[in-house]
């Protein structure tokens, strides 16, 4: 024998349903439709809107307050200890993340990669070898290769990419930080220079020609013999400390720093 | 990822966000006084440009395919080779992966960038049933990825620089490269006007909606 459960009586549940939304019978007999009643979802956004309201209108220190600069979300900025980050809740994009003498590594780094890149300018790149002919070509020629007409221009934004926004960048770094680093104040246009070399990041291409090299060695292995030149070990050691110094690098640090110093 | 958390934005605040240095200013205002910035609570133009830049992309994505990417001369031939038919040519020969690696770079990449990049554009206006966690992982995926399609233009650099042996064996750049440089660096450019903030608004919308929906749906 089946015993309905009292729960599926429709009288105590539905009818309490029912009042909180009506459905489309009920409201052309009842004549003037209830209100239905906002959903917890609803009263937590309002919520959340007139708190909005409120606390902007209240003067405060907005110092401490950091936004994702990817999503938005707003949270409060704390110190982290040497090691800790922190990151956006709901996108996960990096906000704080202080590394022990972040400073003086970067400088360091940073150096090297000056040092280095010009040492594989100037060094053979790739040697390359076939049936008794021989050429070697160095970063300069490999950037420089597309010389006729309209390929100059490729030429430009090859030379660019590999060597001139790295160099470029590297530089803008040393000047931002040194003087943060050995407690003086900021040079002039410290933070344009930082905005300039944030802004090139992406257009900084070196770990994609050091992979090019890759694919180009494999591509005419079967036409000529090629071998690496020290230039190519250099450049190489170039692509990993970038990827270093960009992991040591926590622009919310900087950023602060370059304020703190004017205040 | 925690895609429908919601979280209280620097706009619900009545705040701009500065997104070069992460600083939040009132509304108002102007410029970062920080980093010296322009400061836009969302960008409103961002749309127009994502597409403008979307469609330079496109347009030189086409005669990448169509012109030679770099011409091979050998003592007893010269061959010129599109970045598909070079792509042939290699697995004629036997080298399978260098094949795939080019055909994944330069021609699954670049398409598949193409539709991510329209179809986040479309999503912000029309709404999707995709997640906002998934649409900013997409979102991350096309700006990290897109800098790589450039590989196919440095090897053309390399070996034309390189590969110069008299009558041995030579390899010169083919217009092609150009415009594929061009599509590459126009597409980087559409993907970056795209303000991302754009992806995590729509969600808190949509979330209501949906709560809303949903609720009317149990009642009935």
């Amino acid at each position: 024998m089946r015993v309905d459960h009292p729960s599926r009586n429709t009288s105590g549940r539905k009818l309490g349903d029912d009042a909180a939304f009506p459905g489309k019978g009920e409201r052309d007999v009842d004549g003037p439709r209830e209100r239905a009643w906002p959903s917890p979802r609803e009263v937590l956004c309002w919520g959340q809107k007139l708190w909005g309201v409120l606390v902007s209108s209240l003067p405060r220190n907005l110092d401490d307050l950091i936004a994702c600069p990817q999503c938005d979300a707003l949270y409060r900025a704390k110190e982290l200890a040497h090691g800790e980050r922190s990151s956006c809740l709901r996108c996960h994009t990096q906000l704080i993340a202080p590394r022990k003498k972040a400073g003086m590594i970067i400088i360091m780094l940073s150096l090297s990669i000056m040092i280095l890149i010009g040492g594989a300018l100037w060094f053979p790149f790739l040697e390359i070898s076939r049936s008794g002919f021989r050429n070697s070509a160095t970063l300069i020629d490999a950037a420089l290769a597309f010389s006729d007409g309209l390929l100059v221009f490729l030429s430009l934004s090859v030379l660019a990419m590999i060597v001139l926004i790295p160099l470029l960048r590297v530089m803008l770094v040393l000047y931002v930080l040194t003087p943060l680093v050995f407690d003086k104040p900021p040079r002039a246009h410290a933070r344009p220079a930082f905005r300039l070399s944030e802004a090139l990041r992406p257009w900084s291409m070196a770990e994609i020609f050091a992979l090019g090299c890759a694919v180009s060695l494999v591509k005419v292995a079967d036409l000529a013999r090629i071998d690496f030149g020290p230039a190519f070990w250099m450049f190489a050691s170039v692509v990993v400390i970038i990827m270093v110094q960009d992991r040591y690098m926590c622009r919310w640090s900087v950023w602060t720093a370059l304020d703190e110093d004017r205040a | 990822m925690a895609g429908v958390v919601h979280m209280t934005t620097a706009r619900d605040m009545g705040l701009v966000a500065c997104t070069t240095c992460t600083k939040v200013w009132p509304i108002a205002t102007e410029r970062c006084e920080r980093c010296g910035a322009t400061l836009q609570s969302r960008d409103t133009q961002s749309l127009s440009r994502v597409w403008a830049w979307w469609v330079a992309g496109v347009m030189f994505y086409i005669p990448a395919n169509m012109y030679p990417m770099l011409s091979t001369r050998t003592l007893l031939s010269t061959s010129e080779d599109t970045i598909v038919g070079g792509a042939v040519e290699l697995i004629k020969y036997g080298s399978v992966g260098i094949a795939i690696i080019i055909l994944v770079a330069s021609v699954l990449i670049p398409i598949a960038k193409f539709l991510c990049i329209a179809y986040l554009a479309l999503s912000v206006r029309r709404g999707t049933e995709l997640s906002a966690g998934a649409r900013f992982i997409m979102y991350e995926l096309v700006e990290y990825i897109g800098r790589w399609s450039m590989i196919d233009v440095f090897v053309v650099a390399i070996l034309s620089s390189l590969v110069q042996l008299n009558v041995a064996a030579s390899i010169n750049p083919g217009i092609a490269s150009l415009s594929f440089a061009l599509s590459v660096i126009f597409t980087m450019l559409s993907a970056q006007a795209f303000d991302s903030r754009l992806i995590w608004d729509r969600l808190d919308e949509d979330d209501v909606a949906r709560a809303k929906h949903s609720d009317l749906e149990g009642a009935r």
